[in-house]
């Protein structure tokens, strides 16, 4: 039986139903670990033993009858930005080779407390910083649809552990797209709650107005489980959201009669791949053949939100990156001749050619002179995109658009064009600047095989709509498809 | 004016708030702890920690607000100021850039004998940083993280001081004021209170001169010399053809010297903007409202209202108000007895004073109360004891609840003020006397003294010296 293959949906059924162990599943996944990762190379770093050891327990505790979370037993991989006390967190940075944190960040504390398995710590581009996971220090994690292309970023490794059934769920973070983007080239399930829904603390901040952890599953069922474990105000987290948690699966629906859709012309232009534009709205007729209602809406500042981001990003980032300075923890250059020569050397030496370009980036739009020509600047395209999304929901229930304007390129191929690869972002960072809630789930493969990803936007905290929406789709077409490896 | 030129000064007191923990973080606010052992990931600035506002923090810094007569912006944010140094593990400093806490405000002074009145700028909340220590066993430096966190008050004041008295005075009400409303400790050795200077001088009738900025200025003594020192230095300069450069210098104060720091070219660029860890600070009417009701009098009003209304001098004065336990026992004993202002105030100035400095305590430590200090004062203007009687008294009361009236008798320390019983001793020291009374008959007046001190003596220290003088005199004359 591979076991691994299964949602966590079917297999939370089977454990209560006692026809598996945890140890049975997680042994699984591990095996499977051992089989593909060598093409994969999906994780940075691997916890077999405390993830058999933590399996027996909850296995126990499932004999003696306690009564558990539904996902208690199941293996669950971790990108490598959130913080797990006693297991090494390296944001994929050379930086952060070495770094164990002393605390778990309040995510990985509310999944050990649900009983779920961790796996290990999956691939990511640095400090989450990237659109392909081949910013990583440590490895290119690749497309388990085609090993020659990229799996998507930052969490590549998040998406592709998932589609290659290396973990039966996971944790991404998204800052701009890095759960929604690797979802798409993965062909796998990815949604970005609201901001302030889940506790960023002991999330290693990229970008702290921007950021939000999420999760990855290959059904919309096992997504909606996961976003129920990891939701919740947190008081270790000012911007964390004080509102209830819905039961996200108990709650969710599979039909969409009388949902109310909105296509935002401004993204289906011309930089959309046809493929796509094809595949998205085939999608959208599904939903339209099934109840919904479809209008097409317009969000004129579309255009500006990409600048506005990479500004925001950026700054955040400079001033977040800064605290890695050879002093305290992390990566000290060997040899240096004063303090500024060692915090030179150690940050040339320690961050990657990305990092270092964003860091740049951010350092200069936050310099007097230059603050109000972009950092304000952008802060007020953020509030004009807020006010255009607050309109448009007074109408429409949820935003379907491409997730990505293509499907995965390949290795190499954008890496040394920056403005390319952060085009690519161009449908999913307009959602982070407005902080709302958005999915992508897969919605048809290209001329090549690869999948393509709808996006599903909705209002701030209707994480059940969009999982509602989702839920319904991927019953009307009978699942998603898992690659072949 | 020194030398012909117009001195001016500004201020920026940075305070550390004594509020249970630290401002960020569940830490605990303390000083003189072990190194790194009042840290926590969050004031450590670990990956992935975030901050959350101790909000008592800002109810401190309204007060001071409300004490300094500003304007409390209810709605206010924190910003980062971002620079490198191995004391600041986050590699920026939580602050308040644009917008304070509060602004707009000003403090009266009085410097010699002349109320003053000082602007206050703004006073914005943000986090200290740590230390950097260093030892003969390491080439190198250590870093000390338990200060981090810690939350200060930065009080920034306009450029309305024009001596270094006026500086001085400046300082130490903003002390006292601070230790009134009980939101800082105030210790001057363990760095909780620390000041930059800005000085410029000009020749009166000319625009301000080019400003220089002193730092690690440690006490107000310090900031004294300092700024003496650099008005000296600036005029120099401008004396010898030169110009003043804008520049932040470090004051040295074992040497008596400010040296270069960095000129403006090289100022920092701090890059501030809003901190997105935090959300916006928020303050309703109500609770605002509430942090001024629990504002005391404070020591500046205090101080005018002693000197004008008892009349003691500024220096009692202000020795009595810039402390909120003197000035209370003096304020509750003079409040039904305005007479006996003086007399209060010497006893609060000499045995009250003496007493605390001796022990390290202070005036809540000890047994002491206004009703019985007013007894006392009472019983010795009554004649029923004497001063040194009361003296006796006084330093067995302050640490021991005994009643004074059972003190005197168990020492019988009762003052004898009965006249025929003074004239008895009187009649008897004379009749024992002959020599001494007739020298006083024949003009050697300081025979008088002898005599009433052998009735002192008579009666063991109790006769009432006063009466027993003019007992003894009346006898001689008549």
């Amino acid at each position: 039986m591979e076991l691994y293959k299964k949602s966590a949906f079917e297999l939370s059924q089977m454990l209560k139903n006692k026809q598996t162990s945890s140890v049975e599943i997680t042994k699984s996944v591990f095996d499977r670990i051992d089989s593909v990762e060598e093409k994969v190379d999906s994780y940075v770093t691997l916890d077999k033993e405390n993830a058999l050891k933590k399996a027996e327990e909850v296995d126990k505790k499932i004999a003696d009858g306690e009564n558990l979370s539904p996902l208690a037993g199941i293996p669950i991989g971790i990108k490598d930005n959130i913080s797990t006390k006693g297991l090494r967190t390296t944001c994929s940075s050379k930086m952060l080779e070495n770094y164990v944190p002393p605390f778990n960040a309040t995510v990985a504390e509310k999944i050990n407390n649900a009983g779920m398995i961790i796996t290990g710590k999956l691939n990511m581009d640095e400090f989450a910083m990237g659109s392909s996971t081949e910013t990583s220090y440590f490895k290119k994690t690749k497309n388990p649809f085609d090993f020659e292309r990229i799996p998507g970023g930052s969490s590549g490794g998040s998406a592709a552990s998932v589609a290659a059934g290396e973990a039966v769920v996971s944790l991404g973070s998204d800052t701009g797209g890095s759960i929604r983007q690797p979802a798409a080239y993965c062909g796998v399930v990815g949604l970005k709650p609201t901001y302030g829904r889940v506790s960023r603390f002991g999330l290693v901040a990229f970008a702290s107005s921007l950021d939000q952890i999420g999760p990855v599953g290959r059904t919309v069922k096992d997504v909606a489980m996961l976003q129920s474990v990891i939701s919740g105000h947190d008081r270790y987290d000012a911007t964390s959201a004080n509102v209830e948690i819905p039961d996200f699966l108990t709650n969710l629906k599979s039909d969409v009669k009388g949902l109310k859709i909105g296509i935002p012309k401004e993204y289906f232009g011309d930089g959309i791949d046809n493929n796509v534009k094809d595949a998205v709205y085939n999608a959208v007729k599904v939903l339209d053949q099934n109840g919904a209602t479809v209008e097409e809406i317009s969000l004129p500042s579309t255009n500006y939100a990409l600048s506005a981001y990479y500004i925001i990003s950026s700054a955040e980032a400079s001033s977040n990156l800064a605290r890695y300075d050879g002093v305290k923890y992390g990566y000290r250059a060997k040899e240096f001749d004063s303090l500024i020569d060692m915090y030179e050397k150690t940050r040339s030496e320690g961050f990657g050619d990305e990092v270092k370009r964003r860091i740049l980036l951010g350092t200069f739009v936050l310099s007097s002179g230059f603050f109000d020509a972009y950092y304000k600047k952008a802060k007020l395209v953020q509030r004009r995109v807020s006010v255009e999304f607050n309109e448009v929901f007074k109408d429409v229930d949820v935003i379907c658009t491409p997730t990505v304007p293509s499907t995965a390129f390949k290795i190499g191929e954008n890496i040394d064009n920056p403005l390319k690869m952060y085009a690519t972002d161009i449908c999913t960072v307009t959602i982070n600047i407005a902080g709302l809630p958005a999915m992508s789930i897969p919605c048809g493969y290209d001329d090549k095989g690869l999948p393509i990803g709808l996006q599903l936007v909705g209002n701030k905290f209707c994480e059940q709509t969009l999982l509602n929406t989702a839920n319904a789709y991927e019953n009307i077409i009978g699942g998603f498809k898992s690659p072949l490896l | 004016m020194v030398k012909g030129y117009e001195v001016v000064i500004g201020l920026e007191v940075h305070a550390e708030l004594n509020t249970e923990s630290k401002i960020y973080c569940d830490c605990k606010n303390a000083f003189g702890l072990e190194v790194n052992t009042q840290v926590c990931p969050i004031c450590m600035g670990m990956p992935g920690a975030l901050p959350t506002l101790n909000e008592k923090v800002v109810d401190y810094a309204i007060k001071m607000g409300h004490a300094l007569n500003c304007t409390i912006n209810n709605v206010c944010k924190q910003d980062r100021k971002n620079y490198f140094y191995p004391d600041l593990p986050k590699a920026y400093q939580i602050s308040q850039a644009e917008v304070p806490l509060c602004e707009n405000g000003y403090l009266d002074i009085l410097v010699d004998g002349e109320e003053r009145r000082i602007g206050v700028t703004r006073i914005h909340i943000e986090e200290d940083a740590g230390k950097l220590l260093h030892s003969d066993k390491f080439d190198g430096s250590l870093v000390d993280l338990n200060r981090c966190g810690v939350p200060l008050i930065e009080i920034v004041s306009e450029p309305d001081m024009r001596s270094s008295a006026e500086a001085h005075a400046y300082l130490e009400t903003i002390k006292s004021i601070l230790q009134y409303l009980n939101i800082s400790d105030c210790k001057m050795q363990e760095g909780s209170i620390r000041c930059d200077v800005n000085v410029s001088v000009h020749k009166p009738g000319e625009p301000l001169g080019t400003r220089s900025e002193m730092k690690n200025v440690n006490s107000f003594s310090a900031a004294v010399r300092g700024i003496d020192f650099e008005v000296n230095r600036q005029i120099k300069i401008l004396e010898a053809g030169g110009e003043v450069i804008q520049e932040t210098r470090r004051w040295d104060d074992t040497k008596g010297e400010s040296l270069s720091m960095r000129s403006k070219e090289d100022a920092q660029d701090y890059r501030y903007f809003p901190e997105p860890d935090l959300l916006t600070i928020v303050i309703d009417k109500e609770r605002i409202e509430k942090l001024k009701s629990e504002i005391p009098e404070l020591p500046n009003k205090k101080l005018v209202r002693y000197v004008k209304k008892f009349g003691l001098s500024q220096k009692d004065a202000s020795f009595i108000s810039e402390d909120i336990e003197k000035s209370s026992l003096f304020d509750e004993c003079v409040k039904d007895n305005p007479k006996l202002a003086k007399n209060v105030s010497n006893w609060i100035l000499s045995d009250v004073a003496k007493y605390c400095n001796e022990t390290g305590k202070k005036i809540s430590d000890t047994k002491l109360n206004a009703d019985k200090l007013l007894y006392i004062i009472k019983l010795i203007s009554e004649g029923k004891i004497s001063n040194s009687a009361g003296k006796t008294i006084f330093e067995i009361i302050i640490d021991n609840d005994k009643d004074i009236d059972e003190i005197i008798k168990e020492k019988s320390l009762a003052q004898v003020s009965d006249v025929s019983a003074l004239e008895a001793i009187a009649d008897e020291v004379i009749a024992n006397n002959e020599k001494s009374v007739s020298d006083y008959k024949s003009g050697k007046t300081n025979a008088l003294g002898y005599l009433v001190g052998q009735c002192m003596k008579a009666s063991k220290g109790k006769a009432n010296p006063g009466m027993m003088k003019e007992i003894i005199l009346k006898k001689l004359e008549g």
